[in-house]
């Protein structure tokens, strides 16, 4: 792998076990790099947009609005507001002489037809460069129209995409604290860092319930605005997907003092601490005893299918390459639960915290990598014989071409991975590809196709 | 109902676009690109642009798509993005090892004011740029025109690497414009049986259309090469095919080279292929062999043998102007009436041209570019006045799906569904395939909705 890795990224790429671990990482991305990394406004727009009873205007060119137009399969359970594309389509006559006429007629054509319940107006790159003072337009019409306009901060080359989950946190976080508390239960939580894809957010909210514990804003799947303004009634956040909303709790625990703690929904063990550990942070016996029948029954469900599942996936390799470092290190439990050993991960926003509990979760020999690129995955794929990538939109075909199966874990999920439901889906996903006879048919380059390994 | 939100009324609207039928210029650019050998594509601007034309073309192609970024930071924006181009250039012919970089801009980088060929001049001259590798560009600020404007540009960024040696090729230069690889493949297909040496330019075949082979190729087999491209400037003329994607590319070779032109419609249907193996076979002075003729007639019979089917069908399209344009006139030959009609970019000479197509309809057809031309306004029009069948990218699913007709997805990005990418839609066998695809819609909603005493064995 050695040819295929840039002078200035060598430390970005680490095999676990070689030396004492340290990786570089939060690093911007050099010039002339294949990255998969995305922008400031890409961040935003992906946290944000689940919020399905509000406005969402992309204030710039028509293409930020087009490439993020309902890519996510983020449901909701009532208004779809959030999958219609809304763009000021900024024309070389706006950049000379300034959008903020248009954006300001704009949003109030969209508001006066939709009546969305907040509006988000998202900066992008020529806006932070023409200067419209976005905070101005949002203010005068949210005073016209009386409900909260936010402007997002999303320039997009104001940093990577982590800059982009800040500014939407910032966005949200002036919602937080307007809406009534009354009547909100001492056991009750915000769900953040979900986004609801294939319905997940259902799932854990359904857990929750049977334990007894009250959801009051979804953070961001199936969103609602009302729920997010009284957000700050909620006794915890729990937070999901840390790299994107942590700095909303963060805010929050400083303004209106709610708690937060870490968890997440994938797999098994996660899964099943998550709701421990709310039903600790609560130290209401009831709830941990409800807590502990909730994953019983599960466990009593899935356990035989994981099994069956085990039986036939043990003993291949996977590789993950995610956005966030966080959902590795389920994935990583998750395929040592299904008997599989993880032989390279990585991320594009991992911090140095993130990677160090990578290394420390991980079997040596492992690959750990920063900000990688599709030559450097290849060459570590074929290298380390690789049966099953896990990754996003980008990489899936790199995967088909060396004969490896896929699973995305990112916007493109099919099937609910999260919950104890989730792993069995999962499992399902990664037999489903890993065991796909058409691999049989393929020539793999540095090893025998699957089909003969299975048979040996 | 996902499109519960679009009122039927059609009121006043501003300046805002709702679920575009565009996108913006640099994608095009990097499709384009995509079709010269050995070439990785630049995007000079943030890092996010790259990411999305990456994605979006992947979703489309279901194949690997590298292109590298300048990835703009705060500075860059202060202070200029020569630094990271420059750097970029190195970084790319160390690592990737392309024959040749692509830069087109975007938004930031046009705003800011880089000066591509300067840019490139300088780092041609400290020496980023190694002995027989190239680096083209394409200006392709995303707030004019729309990915088919970007398409354009890239496209004559190419044909100005065009040289003349005094020497004629004795080849004919044809510009496809933005059609897929198959159909790339189908137009070369058809100059060989006509005996005609083409050079076409962009060519995505072989590259965006590749087998599974074990391996990933970052520069797979496919594409129009350097050499090639300099040679158009030797060739006897060009055939541009639309004027949306492919004329300035010609005109310019026409300007810069002598090398005459001519701009026809792209090749979709009946009329549209026949002017253009007309136009072919008078350029290189040759005849029309029976294979062709053949083909033709297989075409025209199945119109015969269905015809009855497509019997004044209204349809409702929305895509790019070129690709509209042909299948508006292939559509009104076989008896089909196009309703509405939409297109994101830009050009009052589209409108112009789908009323003259349109002219003998019973109706006015709402037809709209540009501003306020955008898959709203289409729905609001097709809740006015419905249609038995659309015809667009996957976008229109949405609408499909609330007002239940069927659609026939074709143009970009069809994100949804395969065989774009290898079965031809130009040419007469590419006729078929759209026939089939049509009557396949028509004839299925038929066999669904017919009542049990009318429902038909043999159609």
């Amino acid at each position: 792998m050695t040819s295929v890795i840039f002078e200035e990224r060598r430390d970005q790429v680490v095999t676990k076990g070689e030396a004492p671990f340290r990786i570089s990482c939060d690093k911007e991305s050099l010039a002339g790099a294949v990255s998969q990394r995305a922008c400031v406004f890409c961040g935003s727009r992906v946290v944000l947009y689940p919020i399905a009873d509000a406005l969402h205007l992309v204030h710039g060119p028509v293409g930020c609005a087009a490439y993020t137009w309902d890519i996510r399969g983020a449901l909701s359970s009532g208004p779809e507001l959030h999958r219609l594309s809304f763009s000021t389509d900024l024309r070389e006559q706006d950049v000379i002489f300034g959008g903020e006429k248009k954006l300001e007629r704009a949003l109030i054509e969209l508001i006066d037809r939709h009546g969305p319940n907040a509006a988000f107006v998202y900066s992008t790159c020529i806006v932070g460069l023409i200067g419209d003072d976005l905070a101005a337009v949002c203010k005068r019409v949210q005073e016209a129209k009386g409900i909260p306009v936010i402007p997002v901060q999303s320039e997009g080359f104001k940093g990577n995409k982590r800059a982009g989950y800040a500014a939407a946190c910032r966005a949200m976080f002036s919602l937080v604290g307007s809406g009534d508390t009354a009547g909100i239960s001492p056991h009750s939580v915000n769900l953040l860092g979900d986004f609801n894809l294939a319905g997940e957010i259902w799932i854990i909210r359904g857990y929750l319930e049977r334990m007894g514990v009250e959801v009051v804003a979804n953070i961001t799947g199936d969103g609602r605005v009302a729920d997010i303004m009284r957000a700050h009634g909620a006794g915890l956040n729990v937070v999901q997907c840390s790299g994107s909303t942590m700095e909303l709790a963060r805010m929050m625990q400083e303004a209106f003092g709610v708690p937060s703690i870490r968890a997440s929904y994938f797999g098994v063990d996660d899964m099943a601490k998550a709701l421990y550990d709310i039903a600790e942070h609560f130290g209401e016996p009831k709830l941990m005893e409800r807590a502990k029948q909730v994953v019983r029954e599960e466990l009593a469900t899935v356990y035989p299918q994981i099994m069956e599942a085990r039986r036939r996936l043990a003993g291949k390799k996977a590789a993950i390459y995610v956005g966030g470092a966080f959902k590795a290190f389920s994935l990583v439990k998750s395929f040592r639960l299904l008997g599989m050993q993880t032989v390279l991960v990585g991320s594009q926003t991992g911090t140095d915290e993130d990677y160090q509990e990578l290394a420390a979760i991980t079997d040596p020999g492992t690959v750990i990598v920063d900000d990688a690129n599709p030559l450097e995955l290849m060459t570590i794929l074929k290298e380390k014989g690789a049966d099953v990538f896990v990754g996003g939109v980008k990489e899936r075909p790199i995967a088909y071409k060396l004969g490896i199966g896929f699973c995305d874990h990112n916007h493109e999920r099919k099937l609910a991975l999260e919950g104890f439901v989730g792993i069995v889906n999962f499992a399902r996903e990664i037999e489903r590809t890993v065991l796909s006879p058409v691999w049989n048919f393929v020539p793999r380059i540095g090893g025998a196709p699957l089909g003969a390994r299975r048979a040996a | 109902m996902l499109l519960r939100h679009t009122p039927k009324e059609i009121g006043e609207r501003g300046a805002l676009t709702i679920n575009p039928a565009k996108t913006c210029q640099p994608i095009g650019a990097m499709y384009a690109a995509l079709g010269i050998h050995g070439c990785l594509p630049h995007s000079h601007g943030s890092q996010g642009c790259c990411a999305y034309h990456r994605s979006t073309l992947t979703r489309h192609y279901k194949e690997p798509i590298s292109a590298a970024t300048s990835s703009f930071t705060e500075g860059s924006s202060v202070f200029g993005g020569q630094a990271n181009l420059l750097q970029a250039i190195e970084t790319i012919f160390t690592v990737y090892d392309p024959e040749v970089i692509a830069v087109h801009t975007t938004c930031l980088s046009e705003t800011i004011g880089d000066d591509l060929p300067q840019i490139i001049d300088k780092a041609d001259k400290a020496g980023k740029i190694p002995p027989g590798r190239r680096v083209i560009y394409a200006n392709t600020p995303s707030y004019v025109g729309s990915h088919v404007t970007g398409f354009s540009n890239m496209v004559k960024g190419m044909a100005a690497t065009a040289r003349k040696s005094g020497q004629k090729n004795g080849k004919v230069n044809v510009i496809p414009g933005w059609v897929e690889p198959a159909d790339m493949e189908e137009i070369k297909r058809l100059a060989a049986l006509l005996g005609v040496e083409i050079i076409l330019f962009p060519d995505t075949s072989g590259v965006l259309n590749g087998p599974l082979d074990g391996q990933f190729q970052m520069y797979p087999p496919g594409g129009v090469t350097m050499d090639e491209l300099k040679s158009t400037g030797d060739s006897t003329g060009t055939l541009a095919l639309g004027e949306w994607c492919s004329a300035e590319a010609a005109r310019l070779l026409d300007t810069s080279c002598k090398v005459p032109c001519r701009v026809l419609e792209m090749p979709y249907g009946l009329k549209a292929t026949d002017r253009f193996v007309d136009a072919l076979r008078t350029i290189a002075g040759v005849s029309v062999g029976d294979e062709i003729n053949h083909e033709r007639g297989q075409l025209v019979d199945m119109i015969s043998d269905m015809h009855q089917y497509f019997y004044h069908k209204q349809v409702a399209m929305a895509g790019d102007p070129d690709q509209l344009i042909a299948l508006c006139e292939f559509l009104v030959s076989i008896d089909m009436w196009p309703r509405h009609v939409v297109t994101g970019t830009p050009g009052r000479a589209f409108e112009e041209r789908i009323r003259q197509i349109t002219a003998g309809l019973p109706y006015q057809v709402n037809v709209k570019a540009g501003a306020g031309a955008d898959l709203f306004l289409f729905h609001q029009w097709i809740k006015n006045d419905p249609v038995d069948l659309l015809l667009g990218n996957t976008y229109l699913k949405y609408i499909a799906r609330d007002e239940d007709i069927p659609l026939l997805r074709f143009g970009f990005p069809i994100l949804d569904r395969v065989g774009h990418q290898y079965f031809p839609s130009v040419g007469y066998k590419g006729g078929l395939r759209l026939l089939e695809k049509i009557l396949g819609a028509l004839l299925d909603r038929k066999d669904r909705d017919d009542p049990e005493q009318s429902f038909e064995l043999v159609m």
